[in-house]
């Protein structure tokens, strides 16, 4: 009895819903469907990604301090200041301190994952552990890190377990102060690389390894051999966010030191030049260079170091 | 008939009760009769005082005020980053009902934000602190209460040091300072990492030369870091004291709240602060069981050509009414009882707005020493905002931390260069500025 109500129930349903072609109402709406689910999550991101950044490209603009009612167009005075002012462009090469800890992170991210993704005891204890910094909240860090590089702090006393009685100030000292920033950095970037790493050496097929030990090939071997190559895509990945990332570090020397001492980075002086120098249309000027930058670098890096096809056979 | 009749009545009065109703619901939010008009609604008060909400200081007040208007109620909001926050609210309509005005509105962007409390030439007999929210001769913002400025000092400290007298020149501060250093304590405190503390030195602008048109001299020059002049001073004496070592060790590690508790149990000799500190410091010293009047007040150390020492004294945060707002006249009642009745000032230490009122007790060593208190003069018309424009042009956050920051640094040899070259670059950055202003 069911089956035989159910069937004509379908096309009578359709019927009723369009009044037009009946058959084809339901394939529109069908075929609808998938975009109002999109339509949901692209209209978040309109409106609060692309609208706020065709504001701030109207505001680079002009000259507007931020309260002003009315914005006087400037045209490209402020991008002529960017490139002209030399204090707005000399904080660059503070980027190089978390550019090289980006490879120390990197390193130590590989060397764990390539440890890790073998039958290790406690091995997912220790996944735990390593990913656990990234979960933490930046600004928690930057408190915890704040008091460790205090003088007398946990990291001097630590030390001076080791004998090093006479520890530098971690961060008063202008030339340690950018490392230690670096360092609290890689510490808590390095669980995210690390999840990577795992996760593209856990896809590599588990008979190539058991193939590489019957052929004789040691652990060393192994690694250069097969899960290198292997998790190449993602170790150039990982490349493009280092360096998009070190270009525009804010949170931790921002909390840290608020980029005194010789910490500024140039999302913290874009922040100072919006908001302690009023100068908003600057300031979005500045953003939209660094924004173009990091786009110019990661094309470059993209065209050097072109995505090849990752084949292990 | 008799039911028609009824009918009727019920409906002219349900009529009658609609329009009674709208009216009433109306009334609280939409009597906007400006200033004059009935103190009815529930007025907003944004404030940068957390603390005293947080300790019902405020509902207090809030009850006290809601006694004597019956129709009027205050509720509020505080908030920890107040300039910051506060800057991207103004852009919007909905910043409360009465606000303190933030410092990054400048006078001629204060009509577009608050109401007009009435023309400064009337207010003057009345109130203090009038000229900074004042422009073309109307007044935004009256001062909720006023500070001195100058410095902290801690009494025994400087008793141990064997410094009978506090320093009135930058020599006598600086060898004061080495006495101190050998009892073991900080000479001075500069809260580098906080940041804002060193903001405060720049409210001794003024004190210097005593002259209460120096700020305004400041943007006619084009290189106000030169010898005799108020930024020179000040901006001296904080690089001679870091480069002689008489601050913190390590800059980058200060502790505001921490540092209150050193500089009652006295390891901390100084601190450059306006005179609304002293409370908080007394606070601290009672907390750790000291007497709260080991802490001293002196002005800043410069004595003038006249032989005086001046010390500046200026509004804090000026109260001022939303021009969005629908409840005005219970806003400015709300001001005036802050002002008037609350005891605010009393309580906190500070200068009541009020010419009728005296100075504060925690001022009484200015006047033992002999300082002579000034209040600047307001910017000459047409140049109202012409300081502060030449200084974010320049880049020099003068209201700011980060350019002493630098001075630090450069001080404490963990920058490049010295004293006259930062100098000579400030200078520069300041007459490049104002060429540009026109």
């Amino acid at each position: 009895m069911s089956p035989i109500t159910t069937t004509p129930r379908v096309p009578r349903r359709r019927g009723r819903r369009g009044s037009s072609g009946a058959p084809a109402g339901q394939g529109f709406f069908a075929s609808l469907t998938p975009y109002l689910f999109l339509a949901a999550a692209v209209g978040l991101l309109l409106l609060l990604t692309y609208l706020p950044a065709v504001n701030m490209l109207w505001y680079s603009f002009t000259d507007w301090d931020g309260l002003d009612l009315e914005k006087n167009v400037v045209w490209l005075d402020n991008y002529v200041q960017v490139f002209t002012n030399p204090q707005i462009f000399g904080v660059f090469f503070v980027s190089l301190y978390y550019f090289g800890g980006s490879f120390v992170q990197m390193a130590i991210a590989l060397y764990f994952a390539a440890l890790l993704s073998y039958r290790t005891r406690f091995s997912n204890f220790f996944r735990g552990v390593l990913f656990f910094p990234y979960l933490i909240n930046g600004v928690a860090i930057g408190f915890v890190f704040l008091y460790l590089f205090q003088p007398g702090g946990s990291l001097d006393t630590v030390l001076g377990w080791f004998g090093l009685a006479d520890p530098p100030q971690w961060l008063g000292d202008p030339a340690i102060a950018n490392v230690s920033l670096a360092g609290t950095s890689v510490w808590r970037y390095t669980g995210l690389n690390f999840v990577l790493f795992l996760g593209a050496i856990q896809s590599i097929p588990g008979e190539l390894y058991e193939a590489a030990d019957i052929d004789g090939a040691n652990k060393w071997q192994q690694f250069w051999a097969l899960t290198f190559p292997g998790i190449r895509r993602i170790v150039g990945l990982s490349f493009v966010l280092a360096v998009a990332g070190s270009l525009s570090v804010f949170e931790i020397p921002f909390i840290m030191t608020g980029g005194a001492n010789g910490t500024s980075t140039f999302v913290i002086q874009t922040l100072q030049t919006a908001f302690n120098f009023r100068q908003v249309g600057l300031a979005s000027a500045m953003a939209i260079v660094l924004l173009a930058i990091v786009l110019l670098v990661t094309f470059v890096q993209r065209k050097i170091f072109p995505d090849e096809k990752v084949d292990l056979t | 008939m008799a039911s028609r009749k009824a009918v009727a009545a019920a409906i002219a009065g349900a009529a009658t009760a609609a329009l009674l109703l709208t009216s009433c619901s109306g009334a609280p939010t939409g009597s906007d009769d400006g200033l004059d008009g009935e103190v009815t609604g529930e007025v907003t008060f944004v404030t940068w005082r957390t603390d005293l909400i947080e300790d019902g200081t405020f509902d207090t007040y809030a009850e006290e005020f809601h006694a004597k208007y019956p129709d009027a109620t205050v509720k509020f909001e505080g908030i920890t980053d107040y300039e910051g926050e506060l800057r991207t609210r103004l852009s919007t309509t909905n910043y409360g009902d009465v606000l303190g005005i933030p410092n990054s509105v400048l006078p001629d962007q204060l009509a577009d934000f608050f109401e007009p409390l009435g023309q400064t030439a009337d207010l003057e007999s009345t109130y203090r602190f009038l000229a900074p929210k004042s422009y073309e001769g109307v007044q935004y913002g009256i001062a909720l209460g006023g500070n001195a400025n100058g410095i902290l000092y801690n009494k025994d400290v400087y008793e141990q040091a064997g410094v009978d007298t506090f320093p009135t020149t930058e020599k006598e501060w600086l060898a004061a300072a080495a006495k101190i250093k050998a009892t073991g304590a900080i000479p001075l405190y500069t809260n580098y990492k906080d940041g804002w503390p060193l903001s405060q030195w720049s409210g001794n602008m003024g004190a210097i030369t005593g002259d209460p048109d120096a700020v305004n001299k400041i943007a006619e020059e084009d290189a106000p870091w030169t010898e005799g002049g108020e930024l020179y001073a000040i901006d001296s004496l904080i690089y001679e004291s870091v480069a002689g070592g008489f601050t913190e060790a390590d800059p980058l590690t200060t502790n505001w709240e921490q540092s209150k508790v050193d500089f009652a149990t006295g390891k901390i000799a100084t601190m450059a602060l306006g005179s609304w500190a002293i409370s908080q410091m007394q606070a601290a010293a009672t907390d750790n069981g000291i007497d709260p009047s080991v802490v001293g007040y002196a002005a800043f150390p410069a004595t003038a050509s006249d032989g005086t020492q001046y010390a500046i004294v200026g509004g804090d945060y000026n109260l001022g009414i939303n021009k969005h707002s629908k409840v005005k006249a219970a806003a400015k009642a709300w001001i005036d009882f802050l002002i008037e009745d609350s005891g605010f000032t009393d309580t906190q230490g500070m200068v009541s707005p009020l010419l009728s009122k005296d100075l504060p007790d925690n001022l009484a060593g200015f006047a033992d020493a002999g300082v002579e208190l000034l209040e600047l003069n307001a910017a000459p018309a047409g140049k109202e905002a012409l300081f502060n424009n030449i200084a974010d042009a320049a880049q020099i956050d003068i209201w700011g931390n980060i350019y002493r920051q630098k001075l630090v640094d450069i001080a404490r040899g963990a920058a490049d260069g010295d004293k006259e070259s930062y100098f000579a670059e400030l200078n520069e950055r300041w007459a490049d500025a104002r060429a540009a202003q026109g």
